[in-house]
């Protein structure tokens, strides 16, 4: 049986602590977008400054667990000086390591293990790996990524 | 089990009633372990432990007298239909009602609460007719509102909550005014309030507004009298009162019940139908189209059974008690670090403990809780207006029932000291 510790790695419990990217950003030139999660009432803020094909900035506000907000920081720093395709690469790298298949009923084709390469990219985000092993806590941990990923499309529309 | 500690044994004090110790052993579910620990269950405002006599009950109707009701002329469908009308009339008089016609059974309180809103709602009201609510509702008794406002336009309005955790009432009678429905819970799943029902039913009457009143919470842990209340609607489901999940009860006065349209259409609810039209069957069938959940009706009424052995009385007063160990136990260990939300006096409030622990987030409370066999739940609890209010996301809940001791008080106060250490809060 999975402990706590799987869960709570240390560098999460930092990140819950001290947020990084915490703020906000003047709309516009910057994009702002919410995002909640239905189950437990968790709100997250991101402003996003998109400039050209970059992230170049990132801002994020909101309420929620240590795990939603260790998620959403750990983003931020991954994220901000990235260009939209690098942005959305990673996105796709680490919801693979959150194993989501919600979707796939045919038990048979598992999505693929994420590659060691694409692990590696994820840097501290590889902290959120245990996660996995507490499905209902899955939704707090890809929150964020979710958000973000609606605010890119939205950005990009936009501009 | 430490329960031998404890100078009152299962008995929070020696004015409770109940010994919750033997009373556990009625749930075959609390005797079993979670991460090799003893299961402190502590969720039961989400839903309730089942005990054996229920579980036989519906094990009993599929073994020995399964058949379709109100259709057969054989003797096991006989059987089966006068179990399940027996049922219904345990559950009115259960909670007062006059007659097993007003004795509407749903899948549970939000599909009752939706009945009254699509059938009496869309038949009664009109643009600019205004729905009063309160700021405690669970999301069961606002969103069919929300749906029907957007369709005809109807005007909502909101019956505040005070500081200490009960219905702001200072401007009930402006709020009422021109009203013709009020929505309001008889205790609320977060704060554990009690509200004053047989005092907003008067007033919501005086101003000529029909009441729906949502005892989901109320029913299982309190006497109820709908006569009493003066009622015209009452919703609550059958799993938060040791009943199976799937079924629900609508209780509606008489004449506001005859004079609605049907909700579902199809077999059960219709007297005739035609290539031109129906005409529909006569209360409570009226409004339970297809085949019932026969099952859960009968466990329903075991429940009920249950219940009234051990005295709705008794099951107040146990937890009365019980809630005011916890509160006691909880304010000594943890001071200032916990905030119990709502009143403050035990018997203005029933064994629903929403809490806020040091600046630890629910989810994270609940888990740690989880790793030492305590079930609590963290969330909103479906009342996002009231989270909004308290200006939390979430609260974590810890609610009892007849089968909670001291001990699981105590095994609850021993988690959140991890909790806070593990957490270094
Ligand atoms: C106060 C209150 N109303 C309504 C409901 C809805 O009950 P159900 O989900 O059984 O329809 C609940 C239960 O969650 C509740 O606590």
């Amino acid at each position: 049986m999975p402990g706590l510790e799987d869960l709570y790695r240390e560098i999460i419990l930092d990140h819950y602590r001290n947020p990084r990217n915490r703020g906000e950003l003047e709309v516009p030139p910057a994009h702002r977008v919410e995002g909640f999660n239905p189950l437990c009432g968790d709100e997250i803020v991101i402003y996003l400054t998109v400039d050209g094909d970059t992230v170049t900035d990132i801002k994020i506000g909101g309420q929620g667990c240590s795990i939603s907000q260790s998620s959403a920081s750990m983003m931020s720093a991954a994220v901000k000086g990235k260009t939209v395709d690098e942005v959305r690469e990673l996105t796709k790298s680490f919801k693979s390591m959150m194993s989501i298949h919600e979707h796939s009923l045919e038990g048979e084709d598992e999505p693929a293990e994420p590659t060691a390469e694409s692990v590696a990219k994820l840097g501290d985000l590889e902290a959120l790996r245990g996660v996995v092993k507490f499905p209902v806590r899955i939704k707090c941990a890809t929150l964020s990524w979710n958000t973000l990923a609606q605010g890119l499309d939205e950005a990009l529309a936009g501009a | 089990m430490a329960l031998t500690d404890t100078p009152h044994g299962g008995r929070a004090t020696d004015a409770d009633p109940l010994d919750a110790a033997a009373i556990a052993a009625d749930f075959p579910l609390l005797g079993t372990t979670s991460h090799g620990r003893r299961l402190v269950y502590l969720d039961s405002a989400a839903t309730s432990q089942k005990p054996t006599a229920v579980l036989d009950a519906m094990d009993r109707y599929y073994r020995t007298i399964n058949a379709n009701v109100h259709r057969g002329v054989y003797d096991i469908a006989e059987q089966a239909t006068s179990a399940m009308e027996a049922a219904r009339a345990k559950v009115g008089r259960f909670i007062g009602a006059r007659s097993t016609s007003e004795v509407v059974f749903t899948k549970n309180a939000t599909e009752a609460c939706n009945l009254v809103v699509q059938s009496w709602g869309r038949a009664n009201l009109a643009e600019g007719d205004v729905v009063v609510l309160s700021l405690m509702e669970h999301h069961a008794d606002i969103v069919p509102w929300h749906i029907l406002a957007a369709e005809k336009g109807l005007e909502l309005r909101w019956i505040g909550v005070t500081d200490d955790g009960h219905l702001d009432l200072s401007n009930l009678d402006q709020l009422l005014d021109g009203a013709k429905a009020l929505g309001v819970t008889a205790m609320s799943n977060v704060l554990g309030t009690i509200t004053p029902v047989a005092d907003l039913c008067a007033a919501a009457h005086a101003a000529g507004a029909v009441t729906l009143i949502d005892a989901c919470q109320y029913v299982p842990h309190n006497v109820t009298d709908v006569a009493a209340w003066d009622a015209d609607f009452v919703a609550f489901s059958g799993h938060k009162m040791c009943g199976p999940t799937g079924i629900g009860v609508l209780w509606g006065r008489e004449e506001l019940l005859d004079a609605m349209p049907p909700f579902l259409g199809g077999g059960e609810m219709i007297r005739d139908v035609r290539t031109d039209g129906f005409t529909v069957n006569d209360l409570p069938w009226k409004f339970e189209a297809g085949t019932p959940p026969i099952a859960e009706i009968i466990g329903i009424g075991a429940a009920v059974d249950y219940l009234e052995g051990l005295g709705m009385d008794a099951v107040r007063a146990h937890e009365v008690e019980l809630t005011t160990y916890a509160m006691d136990v909880l304010g000594q260990r943890f001071g200032d670090r916990l905030t119990i939300h709502g009143p403050a006096d035990p018997a203005e409030r029933g064994g629903v403990l929403s809490l806020a622990f040091a600046d630890l987030h629910p989810h994270d409370v609940a888990q740690v809780l989880d790793e030492h066999a305590v079930c609590v739940r963290a969330g909103h609890h479906c009342a996002k207006p009231l989270m909004r209010h308290l200006g939390v996301s979430a609260t974590a809940r810890a609610s009892v029932y007849v089968y909670n001791t001291p001990a699981d008080i105590d095994a609850l106060a021993d988690a959140l000291d991890a909790t806070a250490e593990f957490f270094m809060v």
